[in-house]
């Protein structure tokens, strides 16, 4: 147990000195920089772009959903001409129109949802033009739009937000596609397959045959973390032992789930010239995830006593982890699952390595209300942006309370951002609680389920959860390769991605066009421990006051069924 | 409101017409096909083994991978943890299909769950010659998350080992050392869990002979 908590505490502050690093390199080389390299240059070129130009909010907005719109459209293609394409060595079919729409919203919303599975649904090629082109340009986007809201707030009296061109490019050139290359390689040497060989089949020791799949792993696995992806090359991602050989490669995605949201954090504390305010963000997001674990991971060490019950030694002893095990692999146990299962939920990734579906009730609700806050680090620039909508709502709040007009960084906040801020903070509950209900009512929707009672409605909620936040990991049991599923799930992607996006660079734009207000002794500073408690708080209270029943009639329920020892069947 | 210093403002929708589609066919090239091809061109020259699966010859033929658990039924081998794999077209059971993986994705309260632990109990009971109030490890009689965890707990083995001395012919110490020598121990010593694999072991056995 004691090594267990070590373990965890390591981990998570290992990510401390990563952000201070990354985020130093991000404010100086990545968010600014007045010199452009050779391969940008001629990307801009290529593009015909003129990298100087500068963007009002609107025209950045514009130019980001268009872009995400073709690269969409060619993702689409591409699933959908699988066959006629290369690289296709296990033969494999194309997937169906309403699946491929679901498919190419999901990895170009960073959600990376997967109806289907990567080893028996997509062929090598797809794997890598459709997928991994994906999971670079998603988080590179949204990355870019962190930026563009970074610079509304360091700006004064300007009318526009950088140039969405410079600020994409530079995010995979300086960033993604170098890291991505190295960890790649380190997953290699760890076990990941890098190959683009069809299936081994082999003939097994007691002579039956295996077919072992595998195939250019290693460089979906890397990208999948560091852009908060988290989409699996295969059905059961970071949980296969090709997508997370070791102990090693399970601590390393950990942190890079977190290394860039982080560093975007304390990156932002620079660019606004108070570095003060960049740990104070990080400092709220760590607390939060912090308190995720300390609740999921006794949750899960302590297990089901309806198993013990059933004769299933949980105990954790020098010999074995115990714990809840179905579902979970040795090497990872309950305390790296756990860990894996906050840090993938709070970052918006969605990678797995142990399904959620099989978690306890009180570790499933933790991944549940960690995708429904959306700003526990969040994913890369998604996150930020969610961190300062309750930013905003909490300045906002603060100044009702002292009778004073809300300032943020020495911008005065008024009507306007705090409206477009309160509007999308409601996409989230309105697509979560609104398609979650629509499925409760609509014909056959339940036959999807594969779990009874309280568990099958935690599996809808859970759905519609992580497909608005852009999560993308699942309580898998659920059939959601249907027209139904396929089509809302694939809308509450878009939505829950593109409004609070779009609605947060209005608010750059509104922001940086303001002068700034000169701090005196009456100025609540946002600098400050007190501050990161408010924030905290906020993100605990409006994000509990808008889901808490959806949890109590869920995973809640759920907990005091285990405890009675009742058990249910599906059908009934 | 204008924008300072010699920034430009461009307007007009129709100049974002080449960017937008260009940018989405570069961007395909570099990240979907440049960086995934180089990496497997550099990972297949110096890491060749990993980068094929780790797959494990013997006599020259290959019998698994280090990484995969495979079917073990006889007495006298470790059994790896129950799977729960369907086969490709996802209709039938085939366990430790390593073609699709798959988890059994049942809740806690799920009495599906509940009674195929009960029946994996009392298999594992009866194959190991334990009275019948005896408990088996977790890990034993649950489902692993990919349906091929190439580990058991060191407990789990230590409860067969008596049924694979038995079944060769060799004593439990020797058993023993094998199990120790074929331990993945925790990473730095203090993060992740132990796991027996159970094909290195296996082989093991059958390399000592009996």
């Amino acid at each position: 147990m004691l090594l267990n908590v070590l373990s965890i505490a390591v981990i998570l502050l290992c990510s401390i000195p990563l952000a201070l690093l990354f985020g130093t390199y991000f404010a100086r080389y990545v968010f600014a920089g007045e010199r452009h390299l050779l391969p940008e240059r001629l990307t801009y070129r290529v593009l015909g772009v003129n990298p100087n130009e500068e963007m009002t909010w609107k025209r950045y907005g514009l130019t980001l959903v268009l872009a995400n719109g073709a690269m969409m459209l060619l993702g689409y293609a591409i699933l959908r001409f699988q066959s006629l394409l290369p690289l296709n060595p296990q033969g494999l079919v194309p997937q169906n129109p309403d699946l491929a729409f679901n498919t190419m919203a999901s990895f170009i919303t960073n959600t990376n949802w997967q109806a289907y599975s990567g080893e028996v649904s997509l062929s090598n090629f797809s794997q890598m033009a459709a997928i991994t082109f994906m999971m670079f340009v998603a988080p590179a986007s949204s990355f870019a739009a962190a930026v563009a809201l970074a610079r509304g707030f360091s700006r004064r009296e300007f009318g526009t937000l950088g140039n969405f061109w410079v600020d994409f490019t530079r995010a995979i050139y300086r960033y993604m596609l170098p890291l991505a290359f190295v960890l790649a390689l380190f997953f290699v040497w760890q076990g990941e397959t890098q190959t683009l060989s069809a299936n081994a089949t082999v003939n097994t020791v007691e002579g039956e045959t295996q077919e072992i799949a595998r195939g250019p792993v290693a460089s979906l696995s890397s990208i999948k973390h560091i852009g908060t992806n988290g989409g699996g090359f295969f059905s059961q991602n970071s949980s296969h032992p090709y997508e997370n050989p070791t102990a090693l490669t399970n601590v390393t995605q950990n942190l890079a789930m977190l290394l860039t949201g982080a560093s975007i954090l304390y990156a932002f504390g620079l660019t606004v010239a108070r570095r003060k305010q960049g740990w104070v963000l990080f400092a709220t997001c760590f607390v939060l995830l912090i308190g995720s674990v300390a609740i999921a991971y006794p949750a899960e060490q302590y297990g089901n006593p309806i198993l013990t019950e059933a004769s299933a030694d949980q105990s954790l002893t020098a010999d074995q982890s115990g714990g809840s095990m179905e579902g979970k692999e040795v090497r990872f146990g309950p305390a790296l699952s756990s860990l894996f299962s906050a840090i993938t939920t709070a970052t918006e990734t969605g990678s797995v390595n142990n399904m959620h579906d099989s978690l306890t009730p009180l570790g499933g609700l933790v991944t549940i209300f960690n995708i429904q806050f959306g700003s526990v680090f969040g994913g890369v620039g998604a996150g930020f942006i969610y961190l300062m909508m309750y930013a905003i709502i909490t300045v906002f709040i603060v100044g009702l309370m002292v009778g004073r007009s809300p300032e943020f960084l020495g911008k005065k906040i008024e009507a306007c951002e705090v409206s477009l801020t309160v509007l999308a903070m409601l996409v989230t509950p309105l697509f979560i609680l609104g398609f979650t209900g629509l499925a409760m009512v609509w014909p056959g929707a339940l036959d999807s389920l594969n779990n009874p009672n309280a568990h099958g409605f935690s599996e809808i909620l859970y759905a519609y959860t992580t497909g608005t936040q852009n999560n993308g990991s699942a309580f898998e049991g659920i059939t959601d390769d249907t027209y139904f599923y396929n089509t809302t799930v694939g809308l509450a992607m878009l939505f829950g991605r593109y409004l609070p996006i779009l609605a947060l660079l209005a608010v750059a734009g509104s922001l940086a066009a303001k002068k700034n207000v000169p701090e005196t002794a009456g100025t609540f500073s946002t600098a400050t421990p007190t501050f990161a408690a408010t924030l905290v708080f906020t993100i605990v209270v409006v994000g509990g006051l808008t889901f808490f029943p959806s949890w109590a009639l869920g995973p809640i329920v759920e907990h005091f069924q285990m405890l009675e020892g009742k058990t249910f069947t599906l059908g009934d | 409101m204008e924008a300072r210093g010699n920034n430009e403002i461009n307007d007009s929708v129709g100049s974002l017409v080449r960017p937008v589609v260009v940018s989405s066919i570069l961007f395909m090239v570099v990240c979907g096909l440049v960086y995934p091809l180089l990496t497997t061109g550099v990972a297949q020259l110096i890491f060749p083994y990993q980068a094929e699966g780790s797959l494990i010859e013997r006599d020259g033929e290959v019998v698994g991978s280090e990484l995969i658990a495979q079917q073990f039924t006889e007495p006298q081998y470790f059994h790896p943890r129950p799977s729960v794999t369907l086969d490709n077209a996802g209709e039938e059971d085939l366990p430790y299909n390593a073609a699709n993986s798959r988890g059994s994705n049942y809740g806690a309260t799920n009495e599906a769950l509940i009674e195929q632990v009960r029946q994996r109990v009392a298999d594992y009971r009866e194959e190991n010659g334990l009275p019948s109030d005896a408990t088996a490890p977790v890990d034993a009689v649950t489902a692993s998350s990919s349906g091929f965890d190439p580990h058991i707990t060191p407990a789990n083995a230590e409860v067969q080992l008596q049924r694979v001395a038995e079944a060769r012919g060799i004593s439990e110490d020797e058993a023993q050392t094998l199990i120790e020598e074929n331990t993945d121990g925790r990473l730095f010593g203090f993060i992740g869990e132990p796991g027996v694999n159970v094909l290195e072991l296996n082989l093991a056995l059958d390399e000592l002979g009996g």
